[in-house]
């Protein structure tokens, strides 16, 4: 596919820059002494850790919404349900899980590596559904969307880190698709592997930052 | 056949070669900035004709118009235009120029058509993401003129929407749907945004070729690199603040509305007689929306520099005078601009010595504000200029930059500003800045790199002709219009001559208006010269203006995968002209080392 070849990220694209001057023999050469080779980065972590500075922005933009508005005369403190804690627990073992199971593809271990990937979607499963069952334990305690600043920066911030996680599922289950069967034994298996568990890990710690702004802080 | 050129040719094999593969859903960077292109200039098109409208009423308020009430019925009643019509069109005027007309022509436009060009690499890093991004944004593009439909009118509080006017649905007519669908259609445009500058940064970082180091990089890649910075950290912001608005326009929120709202003298008072919205702070707001904007006005301008360079050193075959000098005002521009926000709030309330800070900061950018113009009056110093329209529209930047800079001067210190606050002063000064320094650069670059967009030279006689007819016209649109803001005219308002004091300035508001329409009308001949030449100017070389990027060591234009060959690998900075050791008058970037270079 065209794309492929042009798509900068495919290893075979790689040297092709590098074949256009005559000397390719002995030290690597930087043009005349002046340039710098092209940096190591992988253009696919580059790209995805630059995603997450935008993500980290907005959340910065809302804490300093969420500083400003808790000092209003109508901010009712929210109590935390006890739920809350459960679905954090079940967010970082999924985390954790990946990481088994990336260190089972390590060893090679296909069988130890589908498991772990099956725990890692089942526990991102119970957090998902833990959520909406936290929004609807604090619906029935009369909290709200809009009955107070508290809740309402609650629901917004579960909220967005909820669309950005179910966003990580659709992605996990890519992942899984395309690497079926042998494929995650390959580089690009784990590359890809690696390149998800770094989302997933932002959104573990993502959702510890909002607990503990909204409820501790 | 090397390995190289078996891959070039590979890639150039599997070119896609349906119609819709190829031009409508590409994963190609220079289709797809060459749709960005053409789609903001047409929303550009929309968004001038709102304007022409706008200078109409100002001019002649109370003038009949019942011919333009056929075109536009809603908007007028028996041939006067209503004001909330009024309200609506310098809200869309606004809203569509910044965002989807210039941000997008100069940023996505260029952006795609000459990164990978000038760093030497096959495509953007993230082809698929690309050609998303584009659809993105035309998505936005479609909602925001779809809400002119919406039966209440389109949004009408302004581009900047501040609440409480924006976040009531009831307050006036414009905000009604027609905000939802303004929300919307800006946060198309953020995911589009981001999902381009994740491709720009991770481009020009990881896939420039052989030598071509940063301090290599032709200053417009620099500017895009920034630019796409900006974007990905000044974005968010405005993403997180819809969403608010979003929720306390239909989920009864209170994020920034305040209690003890009236609309026609009726308390907002829900059921249990309670204020329906309490203790919001409409500040938050401003404060959020700003922190954008300011990093956004330059993510309009800065491009428009980076063209203005380039389009400098190339036109006067001179060496571009201190360019080390220029990154690092490139740098000091993008890093202040995340911490002077707040001089756009002056008169917003806020603490005085927090407003001196503010005022500190924006002082501080016209330090590599005056660098940028002092070194593009050394580069032009004593040189041999050749007059080609590009060029014309290059020395137009630096033109508007330095008057429009100077008022910018004046409306950074809390003091003046305070008079000058929402008055026609500030629409002059950003409209020469901002706006003006983005078009005029939007229009050089397109003289400049139509080759790569069409392989064909654009006409250089209407070129001519559009650039002057537009120079003389902007100027004398936008420079009277310092004087009525500083005799007191507001902006933003529907009919100036309610006021008194205001009467005398109906002479200088018409010859704005006659200024301004002569302005719309000669960008007929920009239109003309581009689809004419497109389809039949004179075909171009390969480096028709012997110049020295990357972007002119292939064809014009050039084929799928950027070579047809091995990627060419570079050896210089691209501003090597006039070298008196070299056997011609430029030296291009791939150009193998001179004798006297390599030390031979």
């Amino acid at each position: 596919m065209a794309t492929e070849i042009l798509d900068a990220r495919a290893p075979a694209g790689r040297p092709v820059a590098g074949l256009g001057g005559p000397a390719h023999h002995g030290p690597v050469d930087h043009g005349d002494g002046g340039g710098e080779p092209r940096s190591g980065f992988d253009p696919a972590q580059f790209g995805l850790w630059t995603f997450l500075g935008t993500v980290t922005m907005m959340f910065i933009g809302f804490t300093s919404a969420y500083i400003v508005r808790r000092t209003g005369v109508d901010w009712r403190p929210l109590p935390a349900p006890a739920l809350l804690f459960w679905n954090t627990a079940a967010l970082l073992l999924s985390s954790a899980a990946l990481e088994a199971a990336r260190r089972r593809r390590a060893a090679l271990d296909l069988s130890g590596l589908r498991r772990w990937l099956g725990v890692t979607g089942l526990l991102a499963l119970v957090f998902a559904g833990g959520q909406l069952l936290a929004w609807r334990l604090l619906s029935a305690r009369g909290f709200f969307l809009s009955s107070n600043p508290h809740s309402s920066f609650f629901y917004l911030l579960s909220g967005v880190h909820l669309v950005h996680l179910v966003g990580g599922l659709v992605w996990f289950a890519l992942v899984l698709r395309r690497l079926r069967g042998h494929r995650y034994a390959t580089s690009a298996g784990g590359g890809a592997l690696s390149l998800f568990a770094t989302y997933w890990h932002f959104l573990g710690l993502l959702w510890v930052y909002v607990l503990v702004l909204i409820f501790v802080f | 056949m090397s390995h190289a050129e078996a891959h070039a040719a590979e890639a150039h094999a599997h070119a896609p070669q349906a119609f819709i593969w190829k031009y409508v859903f590409s994963k190609d960077h220079k289709v797809i900035g060459i749709q960005y292109y053409v789609t903001a200039m047409l929303m550009a098109l929309i968004a001038g004709l709102l304007a022409m409208l706008i200078r109409v009423q100002l001019a002649w308020p109370a003038g009949d118009f019942s011919m333009l009430q056929k075109f536009v019925p809603g908007g007028y009643d028996s041939g006067v235009m209503k004001p909330e019509f009024y309200a609506m069109l310098f809200t869309m005027h606004g809203t569509i120029m910044v965002f989807f007309v210039m941000s997008t022509a100069p940023v996505s436009g260029f952006g795609n058509l000459l990164i990978p060009l000038q760093v030497g690499a096959r495509d953007m890093a993230f082809p698929f993401l690309n050609g998303l991004s584009f659809w993105t944004f035309f998505c936005g593009c479609v909602t925001i003129l779809w809400s002119f439909f919406v039966a209440s009118g389109a949004a009408a509080a302004g581009w900047t929407s501040y609440p409480p006017l924006s976040a009531l649905r009831n307050s006036i007519p414009g905000s009604d749907w027609g905000q939802t669908f303004w929300i919307i259609a800006m946060v198309f445009f953020i995911a589009s945004f981001t999902m381009g500058g994740l491709n720009f940064v991770t481009t020009i970082i990881n896939l420039r070729t052989k030598g071509l180091s940063m301090f290599r990089l032709p200053l417009t890649l620099w500017s895009m690199f920034l630019v796409a910075i900006l974007g990905l950290l000044a974005f968010p912001a405005l993403t997180g603040a819809s969403l608010m608005l979003l929720l306390d326009r239909h989920f009864g929120t209170s994020f920034f509305l305040p209690t003890g709202l009236v609309i026609n003298n009726t308390p907002l008072l829900g059921a249990n007689g309670q204020w329906v919205h309490q203790g919001g702070s409409p500040l938050l707001w401003q404060h959020l929306f700003w922190f954008l904007g300011h990093p956004e006005v330059y993510i309009l301008m800065l491009p428009a520099l980076g063209f203005t360079s380039d389009i400098l050193t190339t036109f006067c075959r001179k060496a571009l005078f201190g360019y080390k000098a220029m990154v690092g005002a490139m740098l000091a521009i993008s890093g202040l601009s995340f911490i002077v926000w707040g001089h756009h709030m002056f008169v917003s309330g806020m603490s005085p010595y927090l407003g001196m800070a503010f005022a500190v900061g924006t002082i501080l950018i016209a330090v590599p504000s005056a660098v940028k113009v002092f070194n593009w009056l050394a580069t032009l110093w004593r040189s041999r200029i050749q007059y080609k329209t590009a060029m014309l529209w290059g020395m137009g930047v630096v033109s508007l930059f330095i008057s429009g800079g100077l008022s910018g001067i004046w409306l950074g210190q809390s003091a003046p500003d305070i008079h000058f606050h929402d008055t026609f002063f500030v629409v002059a000064h950003f409209h020469l800045i901002m706006a003006g320094a983005a078009l005029f650069g939007v229009f050089g670059a397109t003289a400049m790199w139509f080759p790569k967009m069409f392989g064909r030279t654009m006409n250089e006689t209407l070129g001519k002709w559009h650039f002057w007819l537009t120079f003389l016209t902007y100027y004398g649109t936008f420079f009277p219009m310092h004087y009525i803001g500083l005799a007191g005219h507001m902006r933003r308002i529907y009919d100036p001559y309610q006021y008194e004091f205001l009467k005398p300035l109906q002479g200088l508001n018409v010859f704005i208006t006659v200024s301004a329409i002569i302005l719309g009308l000669a960008q007929i001949l920009f239109f003309v010269n581009f689809f004419w030449s497109a389809f039949k100017g004179q075909k171009a070389s390969e480096n028709p203006w012997d110049a020295n990027g990357l972007e002119w060591t292939t064809a014009s234009p050039p084929p799928h995968g950027n070579w047809p060959g091995a990627i060419p690998e570079v050896h210089r900075w691209p501003y090597e002209y006039s070298n008196p050791d070299a056997p011609k008058d430029h030296v291009m970037q791939h150009e193998p080392p001179l004798a006297v270079e390599s030390g031979h």
